[in-house]
């Protein structure tokens, strides 16, 4: 669920590789306790796991993933609390509980994605809910503020958040809403979110699901998707960049690449090109439009197919290339231009993913991210290309809860630390 | 089209010549036959003849044909205008068939026939592409460079390794394609995108009001994308440290848009990130003729009858326009032209190019002693002495037509032309590649021949070699009259003192200049430092290969004498000379003749160019320094054949500028007698002084 923080992390591995720093081997749990030593000094780790372990069964349990666009906040909220626990819970506990789940939406931003919701989870022992929010990031300030007027540091409780926001804003939870984070590694939580919201499943359904005939508008089926083994697995991650991990156990994946053409990459140029302010209007825009009255195509070339290469005359062979003319500038609308940018951003994730999953020997490949929320156009391009351009070979898979892998894995550290 | 009607005075063209259009750029291609006059010398019949009171030989300058080799890129709407000066100057009339390539040949063909009533033959783009970077990497040196970020040197250029292959190659035109190449005929699709060239200009036209490429270009250098761009450190606030990455690296592009306050002043500059990132281990060369690839393999494709692979080219600078920088301060109606309007010129060579066989390792030898990209002193230092010097060589060409009514007004074009040359290198260095004294001297030679000065000092090399000739035989009878060692010793101090005589150096042109008296002897007491004998007794040498400098007192009274005492030690001697005139320099065909006078005076040459133990070789350069890397194949073929055992470079630029370093598989001797204060000062001598290395290589 990190919905946007990918791209942070595909640079960082990025960076490494330019640097000929060894390959970024991740199989550490306990990676971020080492790295909350290091910014924390004061907090030896037997401090800090004393203090997990005495607070996790404290209510409440969150997962924060603060990515670069949006914040994801996941929520357990229990439903067996018996009469003496209520009896002995904080008015601030309950207060939080009761403003969490009896709205849909928080403040003018926050929303709670109602339909995602778990039922009748089993977690630590305890029976509940799990409730998917997400706000902007730019509002984190505000958020955080309200932590603060509700006390809610009074329950002695731990933060685990993960995502770049997590350190940026460390600052400010602990001077503002005298809050410690637990700051933990966004790719570890994003893994573990996936496996586990999978093994759970979706409230009876498959979490994971795939497209039959994605480019027939009349026979295209959205069919479950059993990742019973899931592994080896190529997971690509698209927040406002990308992040593309090679997954071969719970513990042993690596990132292999990512670009920095994401979700923020689409919706910012779209709020530029077509003045639109947000990422719903953004997708309605681009529902509309047609993309190859922007988008120089091989047949606008070659005025067929290429064949030498194979390449079919519907392959865009110059994204925004017709738009260096003049005459075609003027004659596109708003509308077009948004779908060229959903194309064009999409194309390329997907044919990033489908040299990675040639190069690692992966024919699984799951997309997550909240670039996806709402945007069946780009899934079903994704499946349609993977499927295209590998001759069959590669699947193109996907979740139903998008974007808050990473707010669930930050959870689940909270609880398996204890 | 803009420039396009300097050609009409110049060139026809004719032959094959074939066109690439491209998504959005058109390059052409085309191979020109170029009448430009060439000095000639040839000799006088002197039977019956006052030969005191007549000149040694005669010069002539002839219309001369060469082909070469243009390349032009354009933005495509300039193609009608290109097609239209294509069939003004079309004069092979059996040309039935033009070669295309990329994209636009698809869109353009009906265009193409109708207006040139040729049929298109369309070639596979990639297979151009292919054959074209080949072809640059084994004919332009510094063709390819590293793009180094935020560093003092934007651009480092690479030596031409000998085996070029396998590569891989990333082409970005409208949009990108990856091609792995293993051999000349084997290379395979890999991959590509479609965020191209294409995607940069459209994109740029929508967000910006520029609606031009290279303006987009020129806006795009001027733009901060940290205002537009997600940054990690964005997303991760100060602590991206403490995870080892760097804060600048993009998380999002364009991912700051979404937020109107931050989002983009009236001008609209956007920088969009244009660099490919290689992983690993790999290195991210550039090419500095990426644009024309296409085209130049088209045409080598089409021209195969041709064979234009079987000869080697050498790049023109004078035609051609050069690297420009993309930083922001540069020259603005350059970098404007170079986006709609750029070229490259390659001379067709007479004959091919080698590596000279005694090189000890082709893959590293550098000529260059200096690189002046790298040295920005040194490199003020020249230019600014280019610059000084410039007035000097216009007026001198002038003078050496003065029969030619034009001559004034081409030594000023020429200086005019040369004069900007100098400003571009000033500001950008790399335009040509390494910038280095060679060829700011090579650029000033192609400059003087394309307005017709093929050879101003050709009056003054006749008058010296003549006076030369007169003294020949006191000398050697004053060397004769030497003991053994006394002579070496003498033999040597002639050889430098020979040397001063360059009018190339300054400091000597300007007392040549103002005491034309100047003679050997004066030359010999202004040499600085003792001199010591190096010619230590020993088994006389198979066989000597020697690179000779000036005409005149230099090759006569300097190397003749120490020829011959080659010759009288058993040693055979390949006597190398420049193919063409540059400079003072002697010239093969002038080296005949001068040969020949001399043969006639002394029995020991007489007879060493009877028996073939002294060979006159041309070097296939027209340079007044020395590439050992491109030298001619007879030469080569010869030094080989003869077990050379000692090569001995005389002269500033072949021995100093050039090859100072050079390491080789035999005895070597590099001699000069440093002729520029600066030069002298910054080696730690003063002007006048010798250079005298002597190397042996380590067994």
């Amino acid at each position: 669920s990190p919905v946007l923080w990918g791209g942070g992390w595909s640079i960082l591995s990025m960076a490494s590789q330019m640097l000929g720093a060894p390959q970024h081997e991740v199989s550490q749990k306990g990676a971020f306790c080492s790295r909350t030593e290091e910014s924390q000094p004061h907090l030896s780790k037997t401090d800090l796991t004393a203090r997990i372990s005495f607070f996790v069964f404290l209510f409440p349990w969150f997962g924060l993933d603060i990515g670069g666009t949006l914040v994801k906040l996941v929520y357990f909220e229990p439903k067996d609390i018996t009469a003496e626990e209520e009896e002995e819970e904080v008015e601030n506990l309950k207060s939080i509980r009761k403003y969490l789940t009896s709205n849909v939406a928080y403040g003018s931003t926050g929303i709670r994605d109602v339909h995602l919701e778990l039922k009748d989870l089993t977690l630590c022992g305890r029976k509940g809910n799990l409730h998917f929010i997400r706000f902007p990031t730019h509002d984190m300030p505000a958020f955080i503020q309200m932590g603060s007027e509700k006390h809610f540091s009074s329950l002695h409780t731990t933060l685990c958040a993960t995502g770049g926001g997590a350190y940026k804003f460390e600052q400010d939870f602990r001077t503002m809403g005298d809050l410690q984070l637990c700051k933990l590694d966004e790719l570890d939580c994003l893994i573990k979110g996936v496996l586990y919201i999978d093994s759970v499943g979706f409230n009876g359904h498959s979490e994971c699901y795939y497209f039959e005939n994605p480019t027939d508008a009349e026979r295209c089926q959205k069919l479950p998707f059993n990742l019973e083994n899931p592994y080896p697995l190529l997971l690509v991650n698209i927040g406002s960049g990308v992040s593309i991990l090679a997954v071969y156990s719970k513990e042993n994946y690596k990132r292999v690449t990512g670009t920095s053409l994401g979700g923020g990459t689409f919706f910012g140029l779209c709020c530029l090109l077509t003045g639109c302010s947000t990422f719903e209007e953004a997708l309605e825009m681009a529902s509309h439009g047609d993309s190859t009255k922007v988008d120089k195509l091989v047949r606008d070339i070659y005025g067929g197919d290429y064949e030498r290469f194979g390449l079919p005359g519907w392959a865009v062979a110059s994204s925004f290339g017709n738009m260096m003319s003049k005459e075609k500038r003027e004659s596109v609308s708003k509308e077009d231009l948004a779908k060229a940018t959903l194309i064009t951003i999409t194309n390329n994730i997907g044919s990033i993913a489908r040299m990675c999953a040639l190069n690692e020997n992966i024919n699984r490949v799951v997309f997550v991210g909240n670039f996806l929320r709402i945007n069946t156009i780009s899934m079903r391009l994704l499946a349609y290309a993977l499927d295209y351009w590998s001759k069959g070979q590669l699947k193109a898979l996907f979740l139903e809860h998008e974007g808050y892998f990473g707010a669930v894995g930050a959870l689940l550290e909270l609880l398996d630390s204890a | 089209m803009p420039n396009l009607d300097k050609w009409g005075i110049s060139l026809n063209l004719s032959f094959i010549f074939f066109l690439l259009t491209g998504g959005s750029l058109t390059k052409l291609a085309y191979y020109s036959t170029v009448q430009h006059k060439v000095a000639r010398v040839r000799s006088f019949d002197h039977s019956g003849k006052d030969i005191e009171n007549e000149p040694l030989y005669e010069i002539s300058v002839q219309e001369e044909i060469t082909a070469r080799l243009h390349f032009i890129k354009f933005e495509n709407t300039y193609i009608e205008t290109c097609l239209d000066f294509i069939k003004d100057h079309l004069v092979n009339t059996e040309t039935k068939v033009i070669k295309a390539t990329g994209g636009g040949a698809y869109k353009f063909k009906d265009l193409i026939e109708k207006k040139l009533g040729l049929k298109v033959d369309k070639e596979d783009v990639m297979t151009c592409l292919i054959k074209g970077c080949n072809f640059v990497l084994r004919n332009i040196p510094h063709e390819v460079f590293a793009y180094q970020k935020d560093s003092d040197t934007e651009f480092r250029f690479q030596t031409n390794h000998p085996n070029i292959f396998p590569y891989l190659l990333v082409n970005i035109g409208s949009g990108v394609s990856i091609v792995k190449v293993e051999t000349e005929d084997k290379f395979e699709w890999i991959g590509g995108s479609s965020i191209g060239g294409g995607t940069f200009w459209g994109l740029g036209a929508l967000l910006t009001k520029t609606k031009k490429f290279d303006e987009l270009l020129q806006l795009a250098s001027k733009g901060q994308h940290t205002n537009v761009d997600m940054l990690v450190k964005d997303v991760y606030g100060g602590a991206y440290q403490t995870l080892g990455l760097s804060g600048n690296l993009i998380a999002s592009s364009f991912g700051k848009s979404t937020t109107a306050d931050k989002g983009i002043g009236p001008s609209g500059t956007i920088q969009l990130q244009c660099f490919i990132l290689w992983q690993g281990e790999v290195q991210a060369l550039f090419l500095r003729h990426e644009g024309y690839l296409g085209a130049i393999g088209a045409f080598l494709k089409g021209a195969e009858q041709d064979n234009p692979n079987q000869y080697s080219w050498g790049e023109n600078y004078a035609g051609s326009s050069g690297l420009m920088s993309t930083s922001p301060d540069v020259y603005p109606m350059q970098r404007t032209r170079s986006g709609t309007f750029d070229m490259l010129e390659m001379d067709r060579l007479e004959r091919p190019l080698v590596n000279l066989p005694l090189l000890k390792d082709p893959s590293t030898y550098i000529p260059d002693t200096v690189d002046l990209t790298d040295d920005a002193m040194a490199r003020k230092y020249w230019l600014t002495c280019f610059e000084e010097a410039l007035d000097g060589v216009a007026k001198r060409a002038a003078a050496s037509q003065p029969d030619s009514i034009d001559a004034l007004q081409r030594a000023e074009k020429f200086r005019q032309k040369y004069w900007n040359k100098l400003q571009t290198l000033r500001q950008q260095p790399f335009a040509y590649g390494t910038l280095t004294v060679r060829s700011l001297l090579d650029t000033r030679e192609h400059c003087l021949n394309e307005f017709n000065f093929p050879d101003p000092y050709s009056k003054v090399k006749q008058k010296e070699n003549g006076i030369a000739l007169k003294c020949f035989q006191s000398v050697i009878e004053s060397l004769d009259s030497l003991g053994w060692e006394e002579r070496q010793f003498a033999l040597v101090k002639g050889l430098l003192a020979g040397n001063v005589f360059d009018w190339g150096a300054k400091a000597v042109s300007d007392v040549l200049e103002s005491e034309p008296q100047f003679g050997f002897e004066e030359a010999k007491s202004k040499l600085q430092g003792r001199g010591s004998s190096a010619a230590v007794e020993g088994p006389p040498h198979k066989c000597a290969l020697i690179f000779a400098d000036n005409s005149g007192i230099d090759i006569i009274l300097g190397v003749f004498p120490f020829v011959r005492e080659l010759l009288s030690r058993g040693t055979e001697v390949i006597l190398a000379c420049n193919s063409g005139p540059a400079l003072n320099d002697v010239t093969y065909s002038e080296s005949l003749i001068v040969t020949e006078r001399i043969a006639a005076m002394d029995p020991v040459i007489q007879s060493a160019l009877r028996e073939e133990k002294l060979l006159l070789v041309q070097t296939g350069s027209s340079s007044p320094c020395l590439d050992l890397s491109r030298l001619d194949k007879g030469l080569a073929v010869l030094v080989r054949e003869r077990k050379t055992d000692l090569v001995i470079i005389e002269g500033m630029g072949r021995a100093i500028h050039t090859n100072y370093y050079a390491a080789l598989k035999c005895e070597s001797l590099k001699l000069a007698v440093i002729k520029n204060s600066w030069l002298a000062d910054r080696l730690g001598g003063k002007i006048f002084s010798v250079i005298f290395k002597y190397e042996v290589p380590c067994k």
